[in-house]
């Protein structure tokens, strides 16, 4: 317990010298809660709201990518083999680095938080208790999931090549930049195959809908059981040698940690809550007050039958001259 | 006669295809320093990996501090002290952080306090690691060695990479750790090195132990001869030189002429006149006192440091 507690000591102290730290869980996040706060919902207190699940759940998930590379950038400069002559386990740096992360996530979560209210005048910041519980099992997720990448990779660069290749489905397909509800009906099945949609869905539900914990059982369920499996493989898969070979089974354990969500997206395809919570809370902004004038991107159309059952096509959301 | 702290018996590992350690041998008595004198490459690194428990073996017998290093890993990490090759640590970690977070670590452990004072490290207090010297960096190392107050300490080339003033540094400190009779493994390819400080030494090359004893043995038994390098002009017979009066041994090694002597002004004279006599002319000449490179020349044919 004492040498977990003061390699997380030393994480946290690490991160904050480190300016590409400071850049990508501070200022990075913060720009993207003003873009979407200030530019795309152009203030409006009800469209913010909407889009603080969105623009949390890309805090947190930005977590994988700076675990992944600073425990490459260990290994492969020999730093954590001075851990492993001491008696150091690999559990102890694993999870150290996820308690570090979540510490260093919360702050900036709460800014994002007191942002909203203070500056957009949010009133209502949803269900508290699912936002903490969600943020909470969406950082240690994807900071398992970091560990797993770096596990799986030799040098920085093919880290960094596979964090492009999750990055990119993980942030456009999941609704934490583009609504869900606004995507191609093909787009919306394989967004359902991600961690990052519940994620999204959980959050957006807590804050946008007030969802109680028991409401979003499914998305922190599955959120938990990934955790659990992913920290499990990042353990099996640790390397403390910067030359030592990545296992021969290593990516099958890989996949593994895609198949809770493949079963749930099987399920999803077939059941679809996800996707009808998400369509109804995207069209409900548009229905009370049409005076909110939500941004021109994100109209879905006019009122056409079609809305109901369907998501907007691209067409349908096309800017009105 | 106490057990020894560490036993190695008949140890092998290999890499693939790569045969690193090939049944090696030794014992070491507490409060020793023994040294594993070889060429890179020889399995100085892989042997002293093992016996720290990073590495686990293909076969031997391995014990330290009465441990397994493969199955009471957990156990022996708190008796050890290493200053491994090839490591760092974290650019912006303190010096003195570095020294408490791992003091942490350990059981039994020494003030880091003191350690800093010892080991001159005390303006370096709040220094990044990435900021200190290579000397310094080569300090801290040693001293976080010692946080665990080890029964046994492993340093892996300490010298390596560091300018002689600086390596005098370090010999020094080690110096001073024989005398308080810490038990050391120490590898290097430095013959200086390994005469000035170990006890005990074993020659290692391509995986095995060619020679064990202390510095002194291990010099008499090349028979207390010197070493007289010369190169020459044209190149001459090996035969016709080991024929000269007062050398017992010439061989060729890349260009230079290496002559075996217990006479060595005699050799000196009949290796001019045979010269002059074949028209040949010395264009350099060295005289070694004995050392264990001479050791190393007769057992392998090779120079300790290609």
């Amino acid at each position: 317990m004492s040498n977990f507690a003061s390699l997380t000591r030393m994480r946290i102290q690490l991160a904050l010298r480190n300016k590409m730290f400071f850049f990508f869980s501070v200022v990075f996040p913060l720009g993207m809660f003003f873009l979407y706060a200030g530019i795309f919902a152009k203030g409006n207190p009800r469209v913010v709201s909407f889009f603080l699940g969105p623009v949390i759940s890309l805090n947190v998930m930005g977590s994988f990518w700076g675990l992944s590379a600073m425990l490459v950038t260990f290994r492969e400069q020999g730093i954590l083999r001075r851990f492993h002559v001491t008696p150091v386990t690999s559990t102890d740096m694993l999870a150290s680095s996820i308690l570090a992360n979540y510490l260093l996530t919360l702050p900036t979560v709460f800014i994002e938080l007191l942002f909203a209210r203070v500056i957009f005048h949010v009133a209502n910041l949803g269900d508290l208790l699912s936002l903490f519980v969600l943020v909470t099992v969406g950082t240690v997720a994807f900071a398992s999931l970091g560990l797993v990448v770096a596990s799986v990779t030799n040098t920085m660069q093919e880290t960094q090549v596979l964090n492009q290749l999750l990055w990119l489905p993980l942030i456009f397909l999941s609704g934490a930049t583009l609504p869900i509800a606004f995507l191609p009906k093909v787009a919306q099945r394989v967004a359902v195959f991600l961690p990052a949609t519940y994620l999204v869905a959980g959050l957006q539900n807590a804050m946008y809908s007030s969802f109680p914990v028991w409401k979003l059982l499914t998305q922190i369920l599955s959120l938990f059981f990934w955790t659990v499996l992913t920290f499990f493989v990042a353990a099996q898969l640790f390397r403390w040698e910067p030359e030592s070979k990545i296992p021969r089974n290593a990516k099958l354990w890989a996949l593994a940690t895609a198949l809770p969500f493949f079963l749930l997206g099987v399920w999803e395809n077939k059941n679809g809550q996800i996707l009808t919570q998400a369509q109804a809370a995207y069209r409900s902004l548009d229905q009370p007050a049409k005076s909110d004038h939500p941004p021109k991107t994100q109209q879905p159309g006019s009122d056409s039958p079609s809305m109901r059952t369907l998501p907007p096509s691209k067409k349908d959301a096309q800017p009105q001259p | 006669m106490p057990e020894p702290i560490l036993q190695v018996d008949n140890l092998v590992k290999h890499y693939g295809d790569v045969q690193a350690v090939r049944g090696v041998s030794f014992t070491v008595d507490e409060g020793e320093v023994f040294g594993l004198l070889g060429p890179n490459g020889a399995g100085k690194t892989t042997t002293v990996e093992i016996l720290e428990g990073l590495r686990n073996p293909d076969g031997g017998f391995v014990r330290v501090c009465g441990f397994d290093p493969q199955i009471n890993s957990r156990e022996l990490k708190h008796e050890i002290g290493a200053a491994l090759q090839s490591t760092a640590l974290p650019d912006k970690l303190r010096v003195m952080e570095a020294l408490r977070l791992f003091a942490s670590f350990y059981k039994r452990r020494r003030d880091p306090e003191d350690l800093l004072r010892r080991f001159g490290l005390e303006e370096k207090r709040n220094t990044y690691y990435s900021q200190l010297s290579g000397g310094q960096k080569q300090r801290l190392a040693l001293a976080m060695a010692l946080l665990s107050d080890p029964r046994v300490l492993f340093f892996d080339e300490p010298t390596a990479g560091l300018d002689p003033q600086v390596r005098r540094e370090i010999y020094d400190i080690i110096e001073e750790l024989r005398r308080e009779k810490k038990t050391i493994l120490m590898t290097t390819h430095y013959i200086e090195e390994a005469e000035r400080l170990c006890d005990r030494v074993a020659i290692v090359d391509h995986g095995k132990v060619i020679a064990l004893g202390s510095p002194r043995e291990l010099k008499q038994r090349s028979g207390g001869k010197t070493r007289i390098e010369v190169k020459l002009a044209r190149p001459a017979a090996n035969g016709a030189l080991r024929n000269l009066e007062g050398v017992v041994d010439a061989r060729e090694m890349d260009g230079t002429y290496v002559l075996q002597t217990q006479r060595p002004p005699q050799a000196i004279v009949s290796l001019v006149k045979h010269l002059e006599a074949e028209g040949n002319e010395l264009v350099s000449l060295e005289i070694a006192t004995p050392s264990l490179e001479d050791v190393f020349i007769e057992m392998t044919g090779r120079r300790l440091r290609d």
